[in-house]
């Protein structure tokens, strides 16, 4: 079963014609990358799948559990939303990471605030403060940032805080990882210590969508490439077949442009 | 010697009342405030309404006028009447504040990057998680230099209160006049001006306190 379905997804905004019909699936421990040029509705895809745009029309199934359907108009209600939320995580172009925080409470106060509804909560709290707060350590670990756990996001340099900001998405444990650009937002020197991480992930088979600029790594790191232009999925395949042969005039445009 | 403990008597007396209506109107404001903040930035239109119209007037008339309306309007129109003098004060300065307040938050919660929200939602939070976890704490950093601006302010608006009876210090200063004595008044100043000094130094302190981080 397809770990997501993605079932002609609609999106306007006012006149404008974002996404026209968007359709695909992906598998467990598949990496997905999107292309697309800007404009062609790749954010606002990213965007509609994790509940920060509602789509005009259109299904989102996660592990073939319909979680959003656009003709319902029924409200869905505060657990509802929590629960299909979760499914995913969005590491965002511009980390977002919450500058009052340190880096371990940026990842920690989350799963913090959740746990709270756990039914064991009042008695074990200790417990469960101290094993997210492992988890939160081990997950900056991971992307190589213990030993500034205790520091201020303005203290860190952008890609550390888009590591960061990776290790909080992951500390909800979603079943999709997605990225909006990365590393759109940093220096070119400071582009690889995050796709490194990514790409790591990406070993250890998480299930990610990725939008990106970054031809190379997206060769790399993708299982399957998607190509959208003009709110469309224009071309998808592996990546040999969509970066090396396109059979799009569109697509072959858009690499030639990225090439030069 | 003895005129001048009468006097300082007389004087600290008086900046008794000016304490309690600063106090009581700061305790009672900074809440209200914000109640109006999320009146005037709600969806829903009739209340955005009442409370736009509500901080309009309230911005826009005198608070020496809405001394006397507080004071007067409820025995006048609804024959009950206001038996404190104190309350009225208090009641009116409590509104007036409540809609400056309301403004500086709502121009804080404004200011507040759409990311921070969005981030808050992605990671599973609910509304008010987000408001009171994530955006409270950046909107008090921002707003703490505008309201230490409007509550100094305060501190010498309370004299307004002289203006329908209550005797608070520049009125007891005034009644020296009456004896020939000039400077009782004029050293209500020096008041004010520890007063006002007091709250300088302390907002300079909490807003290094809050300076541990940029953004």
């Amino acid at each position: 079963m397809s770990i997501l379905e993605v079932n002609n997804i609609h999106k306007s905004f006012g006149k404008t014609k974002v996404l026209q019909g968007v359709d695909f699936t992906m598998e467990r421990g598949e990496v997905l990358v999107i292309l697309g040029s800007s404009g062609s509705g790749k954010t606002t895809l990213l965007r509609c799948l994790n509940f920060l745009e509602t789509a005009d029309k259109g299904k989102i199934f996660v592990d073939g559990r319909l979680i959003f359907d656009a003709d319902n108009k029924q409200k869905p209600s505060r657990a509802e939303i929590r629960e299909r939320q979760l499914n995913f995580g969005l590491v965002f172009q511009s980390f977002n990471l919450f500058p009052q925080y340190s880096a371990l409470e940026n990842v920690t106060l989350a799963p913090k605030l959740l746990a709270k509804e756990r039914a064991d909560f009042k008695r074990n709290k200790a417990a469960i403060y101290d094993e997210i707060e492992k988890n939160a350590i081990a997950l900056l670990d991971d992307v190589g940032l213990k030993d500034k756990m205790n520091n201020y996001p303005c203290e860190l340099s952008g890609g550390q805080q888009q590591r960061v900001s990776i290790a909080r998405a992951m500390a909800q444990d979603p079943k999709i990882l997605f990225f909006d650009e990365p590393t759109s937002a940093l220096d070119p020197e400071l582009t690889g210590e995050v796709l490194k991480i990514i790409r790591s992930l990406a070993a250890e088979h998480k299930t990610m969508v990725i939008v990106t600029h970054e031809i190379e790594f997206a060769r790399n790191v993708a299982d399957k490439i998607v190509f959208m232009s003009e709110g469309v999925i224009v071309e998808q395949g592996a990546p040999e077949e969509v970066i090396d042969h396109p059979k799009q005039e569109r697509t072959r445009a858009f690499l030639n442009k990225l090439s030069k | 010697m003895d005129r001048l403990s009468e006097v300082s008597a007389s004087l600290v007396g008086g900046f008794e009342y000016n304490c309690i209506i600063f106090f009581c109107t700061l305790v009672m404001a900074v809440p209200l405030g914000l109640v109006i903040t999320f009146g005037s930035m709600s969806r829903f239109k009739p209340l955005k309404w009442v409370s736009k119209t509500f901080v309009w007037i309230i911005r826009g008339t005198p608070l020496m006028l809405q001394l006397f309306v507080v004071l007067y309007a409820p025995g006048l129109i609804f024959d009950i009447p206001i038996k404190s003098r104190m309350t009225a004060v208090l009641i009116a300065f409590v509104i007036n504040y409540a809609a400056y307040f309301s403004e500086i938050y709502r121009g804080g919660i404004e200011s507040i990057p759409k990311g921070q929200y969005e981030a808050g939602q992605v990671l599973g939070l609910t509304k008010p998680q987000v408001f009171f976890k994530v955006v409270l704490f950046q909107v008090i950093k921002r707003v703490i230099p505008a309201m230490g601006n409007e509550i100094i302010t305060l501190v010498k608006d309370t004299s307004l209160a002289r203006i329908i009876g209550v005797t608070e210090i520049i009125m007891c200063a005034e009644r020296f006049t009456k004896q020939g004595l000039i400077w009782p008044l004029f050293s209500t100043g020096l008041f004010f001006l520890a007063f006002c000094g007091i709250l300088t130094l302390l907002f300079g302190y909490i807003e290094k306190k809050l300076d541990y981080y940029k953004g």
